[in-house]
């Protein structure tokens, strides 16, 4: 147990950009909206977090920059997909490398640079409970309003208004339409939304996790969000859950890695992108015996009013 | 006056041109935004862009040596994309061939040119064609989405190629540098005489022509496109979609694989760190760019060429990193993509409210 807690806690560090990510497409989606641009805007929260903390001093401004950029690259997406009835995955393949090239040449002044950013502050009483403690509460402050926001989102998208709203413009957007409810409208405020937390993600790397700017160092975590949506059936909760498990991966790899084994470094660096393809296979055979159910009716579908 | 969109009845063919072209030049016009806020001068960057890819007959070899590999990934896409099997995996495959023709010519060297080639040839499809095909499989078994497993096999495929390069194969005399020892000369391919231009460019020509043939003459290519449009009637009619999807995907990651055992043996000789800069991806703008038309990519993928070359000589000139031509890159799909709402509506002046 002594060697586990630290390993643990790791994996609630590591698996914190993954599960920002994976609960923005969570929003994103269940609008009937698949953006494939995460990595993208990984990336372009990375970047904007970590410039605006190091301009202010602030790591909170470079979040909320994070989320603002996010949203704004967001809507390109939006105004692609929804407006103009764009393909949703040649999109966010755009999306994702406006946002690697964008951050590339905008980065370069970044790089090496150090900032502060968040440091850890455990919970007061929370904290000193034995095993739980120092697992999920001895972090920095944007892991906390992860665990806000997966409690948030619960209770949004099953125990309020426009959490139906948004559940019926994604499952059948022709009756929410004829319900008064506009579908355009609502798909371009998720898609915005949702691609301003996936930022916020990027933004954890940079200014929470590496307090510093590398080109590509959100490594495919983007994608790996875009495949544990399906994994938690597009519940926030079952999010977090994939997102520590990934999280745990990196943190053992971390740790194999620094005990200085013969595995050479690259076959580690496999382990996740393998375990996102296991992980995957094993949900869509249960799928496919009908166990599990959760996907917006019309991902992926573009609306047209005046087409049946 | 107001605007409003309407249904077109009718497709002009000059949208054909209209589109791609309104595409490119927006997607110029906002990087050159984009540059200007850098500091750099739009007018500039583009002239050096021009002239370094298309200006002299230097430019143009090198503009044709990066086609070699993008049209040949690019056809390898369009296979999968007629299907509507999302093939995103094109880089990995590549990655693959290199891995597997340099595998071939360390440890079943020959001095014979054409038995060398011959090994290398093989192996590289079957690596690139069996790496796409386990993808292939999951999503025609279980319906396993095909553009996370085919993504995620680009980043192990990757690590891979690092293990050697890092690892077993690297060259004791390379001073550190994560590469495999020269070749040996019969594993080169041919020069074409004309700048760096290799005898890859012959393979592409076949593989376009081929893949022309296939869609517009065969049987096959035609079940391939009715699986695209609609499996379930495809099943209904009696093809077998796991098998087609499966022998799609092979074929798919076989060319990719080629185009990446073309790439290290004939251009750069040895497997290195890095050796593709994302052909794979770029690959599929020249695709999509394209309408999915096998000839059509011939021509953009010698386009595209020219910006990979233009990007690479600005990197050079100006400083800027090469990451830069994927803001253009980036830019170019999504106005493309936008310039497809054009092809299905028009913009009319409505008449005054009644």
């Amino acid at each position: 147990m002594e060697i586990l807690i630290p390993i643990l806690a790791a994996a609630v560090r590591s698996g914190t950009p993954i599960l920002y990510a994976t609960l923005g497409e969570i929003i994103t989606e269940k609008s009937g909206v698949m953006n494939l641009g995460l990595e993208g805007l990984m990336l372009l929260g990375a970047l904007s977090g970590f410039a605006v903390t190091s301009a202010t001093g602030s790591p909170w401004l470079g979040v909320a920059a994070a989320f603002v950029v996010g949203a704004f690259f967001s809507l390109f997406h939006a105004i692609v997909c929804v407006s103009l009835g764009g393909n949703q995955v040649v999109s966010g393949l755009a999306l994702t490398m406006l946002g690697t090239g964008v951050t590339a040449i905008l980065g370069r002044n970044y790089v090496g640079q150090l900032i502060s950013g968040f440091s850890r502050i455990p919970v007061p009483f929370l904290s000193d409970i034995p095993v739980i403690g120092p697992i999920f509460f001895n972090h920095d402050p944007l892991v906390y309003l992860s665990y806000g926001l997966v409690l948030f989102l619960c209770w949004f998208l099953w125990r309020t208004k426009s959490g139906l709203n948004l559940r019926a413009v994604g499952d059948n957007p022709r009756a929410a339409d004829s319900l008064g409810l506009s579908v355009v409208a609502i798909r371009y405020v998720y898609t915005m939304i949702g691609g301003g937390i996936v930022a916020i993600g990027g933004a954890y790397l940079s200014v929470s996790y590496s307090h510093m700017w590398t080109e590509g160092m959100s490594a495919g975590r983007g994608w790996i969000a875009v495949a544990l949506v399906i994994f938690a059936i597009w519940n926030p909760a079952r999010a977090a859950f994939g997102s520590y498990l990934f999280g745990g991966v990196e943190a053992c790899q971390l740790r194999i890695q620094a005990a200085g084994t013969n595995i050479s470094a690259p076959i580690l660096l496999m382990l996740p992108y393998i375990l996102t393809i296991t992980v995957l296979l094993v949900i869509s055979i249960r799928k496919g015996k009908g166990i599990l159910f959760g996907a917006p009716a019309s991902l992926g579908t573009p609306f047209y009013r005046e087409e049946r | 006056m107001r605007l409003k969109t309407q249904k077109r009845l009718n497709q002009p063919i000059w949208l054909e041109i209209a589109i791609p072209v309104g595409g490119l030049v927006m997607a110029f016009l906002v990087s050159g935004v984009f540059l200007t806020a850098m500091g750099v001068s739009p007018m500039e960057a583009y002239r050096e862009m021009y002239y370094s890819a298309f200006g002299d007959s230097y430019g143009l070899s090198e503009c044709m040596v990066k086609a070699i590999p993008l049209a040949m990934a690019a056809i390898a896409v369009t296979l999968s994309f007629k299907m509507l099997i999302w093939n995103i995996g094109a880089e990995g495959q590549i990655f693959m061939g290199a891995i597997a023709a340099a595998a071939a010519a360390r440890y079943f060297p020959s001095d014979n040119h054409v038995l060398m080639l011959f090994s290398m040839g093989s192996l590289a499809i079957l690596a690139g064609g069996l790496w796409a095909a386990f993808a292939g499989y999951l999503k025609a078994r279980w319906n396993v989405n095909e553009i996370i497993t085919t993504l995620m096999m680009n980043y192990i495929a990757i690590h891979l190629m690092d293990y050697f390069v890092y690892g077993p194969w690297r060259d004791p005399a390379s001073l550190g540098f994560p590469m495999t020892a020269p070749f040996p000369q019969s594993a080169r391919l041919m020069e074409m005489g004309w700048g760096r231009v290799h005898s890859g460019i012959i393979l592409a020509a076949i593989l376009i022509f081929m893949a022309w043939w296939v869609f517009k003459m065969t049987r096959w290519g035609y079940e391939i496109r009715v699986i695209g449009e609609n499996p379930k009637a495809a099943t209904f009619a009696g093809i077998d979609y796991v098998k087609n999807v499966v022998v799609v995907m092979f074929i798919s990651g076989a060319i990719a694989g080629l185009a990446g055992m073309t790439e290290v043996a004939g251009l750069q000789g040895r497997l290195q760190h890095g050796f593709s800069g994302g052909f794979g991806y770029t690959a599929i703008i020249v695709a999509w760019l394209s309408r999915l038309n096998p000839i059509a990519i011939a021509l953009v993928a010698f386009l595209m060429g020219g910006l990979l070359v233009g990007g690479e000589s600005l990197q050079i000139v100006m400083g800027l990193p090469i990451a830069s031509t994927l803001v253009v890159q980036g830019c170019i799909l999504f106005f493309i993509l936008a310039g497809e709402f054009f092809r299905r509506y028009r913009i009319v002046i409505a008449k005054e409210d009644v």
